[in-house]
């Protein structure tokens, strides 16, 4: 199959089917939510689930902006010019084709004039091990986005430090993001690698660290709760990465997803150049 | 409590609602969001014509997705009110009363909602395959060049909510 169609085909099936893991993490929050409304919030959430896929339409009308990581692998055969009129075509498509809700606008101060076609995507390109190209892709809702954001603490501050700064903006996110929510965290390079670490984050592999589970920990004690109205799941899993930084910095960025974590990912053994 | 909301409301039945109470809503809900928001109060500071009766009806914040073939709607949830929140007092002092949405309100909306004995409902957010089930039409009211921000109006049944501020002002929390 052509590799704009592989894309395609999974950005229409990420704003309506959840990754199985987050979809069993949503159930399993259902079965244990110890407070009344916030069992009465999952319930509507886990109703939906099954609507969106029994209609086959999407979870959320913000079917949100295109986020993609292209990872290219340093031995990988690629034209580069031919993948990203793939990525672009491939969204593209699955927007028109997928009922995509047209989100996105050309000048974010003045006319906020549409794109009408959910362009551009927001595309990074990174080089990786080995001979493979993997694009990963985040269904970027904005109620969620909007909490998301970056603390620059001092050097000293150490784990205390990035745990109070989390918790600080998760307060200050509340019942807004639509939890029970998915966390990202970068911790260390720049402000704006930091940033981006956040949201490649969500695609980390492996199991949880333990400052991951301390932090996701402290979150749930926030009781904000599943649509904010209480419990103890507010969020539901926090994965994180981390770099080196400056002597004098230790950047702590956070992007906050909803409880739909849209993701898609297309690997390309071997790379691309058709 | 469970309790019923019929729109256009009547004050009986929008004064029997408390806060924490689960609302079903039925009948005619407009929606309108950001830039919704920014237009009617621009319309009201002006003293231009509004675009629909504030007396009696109800103002969802919400910006679906297109319908597929078979449809009314696309997906159709709730979008975060805080947004809203700089605009909302001048339209309950015109008369609006009833809001939906989703998240907390500022202070100012709080006090806005006592002193004109409104009602601020949340809709479970992330839901819109949920709420599309709900909705049986939609009517095109104004800026139609805002897209998926339009003033449209909707036909809605047993749409799920939950209160967060009661018309004694009141707060869920």
């Amino acid at each position: 199959m052509k590799l704009e169609k592989l894309i395609e085909d999974a950005l229409i099936k990420a704003i309506r089917i959840l990754p199985e893991d987050v979809e069993k993490a949503i159930r399993k929050a259902e079965k244990s939510e110890s407070s009344e409304f916030g069992r009465i919030a999952l319930k509507a959430i886990v109703d939906n689930i099954d609507i969106a896929r029994e209609k086959n339409i999407p979870l959320c009308q913000d079917t949100g902006m295109f986020w993609c990581l292209a990872e290219i692998g340093r031995d990988a055969r690629v034209n580069l010019k031919k993948l990203e009129a793939s990525i672009i075509k491939g969204a593209k498509s699955a927007a028109l084709n997928g009922y995509y809700r047209k989100s996105v606008v050309e000048d974010p101060i003045y006319d906020r004039k549409n794109t009408e076609t959910n362009l551009p995507p927001i595309i990074s390109y990174c080089l990786t091990e080995g001979d493979n190209i993997t694009l990963s892709f985040l269904l970027k809702g904005f109620g969620s986005e909007n909490c998301s954001s970056v603390r620059m603490l001092n050097p000293t501050a150490g784990e205390e430090g990035v745990i109070n700064a989390v918790v600080d903006m998760m307060k200050a996110a509340g019942g807004k993001p639509c939890p029970p929510c998915f966390i990202g965290l970068g911790i260390g390079g720049t402000m704006d690698r930091a940033a981006f670490l956040s949201k490649k984050a969500f695609f980390r592999k492996g199991r949880e660290s333990e400052l991951e589970k301390k932090i996701k920990d402290r979150l749930n004690t926030l009781n904000i709760g599943p649509g904010g109205l209480g419990g103890e799941n507010t969020v539901l899993s926090v994965q994180m990465l981390t770099e080196p930084t400056h002597i004098a910095g230790l950047p702590v960025a956070m992007t906050v997803n909803c409880w739909a974590d849209r993701k898609a990912q297309v690997v390309i053994l071997g790379g691309y150049d058709e | 409590m469970s309790r019923v909301l019929h729109l256009p409301f009547c004050e009986q039945e929008l004064s029997s609602i408390n806060c924490g109470d689960e609302v079903l809503i039925s009948g005619i809900l407009y929606v309108g969001r950001d830039q919704v928001h920014k237009r009617l109060f621009e319309a009201i500071v002006s003293g231009a014509e509004l675009p629909f009766d504030f007396n009696g009806n109800a103002i969802y914040y919400m910006g679906p997705s297109p319908a597929p073939e078979g449809f009314a709607i696309g997906s159709a949830g709730p979008t975060t009110s805080a947004r809203m929140d700089p605009f909302s007092p001048l339209l309950l002092k015109h008369g609006l009363r009833v809001m939906v949405g989703k998240g907390p309100r500022s202070k100012d909306v709080v006090d806005a909602v006592k002193e004109y004995r409104g009602l601020y409902l949340q809709a479970y957010g992330g839901c819109g395959a949920l709420y599309c089930s709900t909705i049986k039409s939609v009517e095109s009211i104004a800026y139609p060049e805002l897209g998926p921000e339009a003033l449209i109006k909707l036909e809605v049944e047993n749409f799920p909510a939950f209160c967060i501020i009661d018309s004694r002002g009141n707060s869920f929390r």
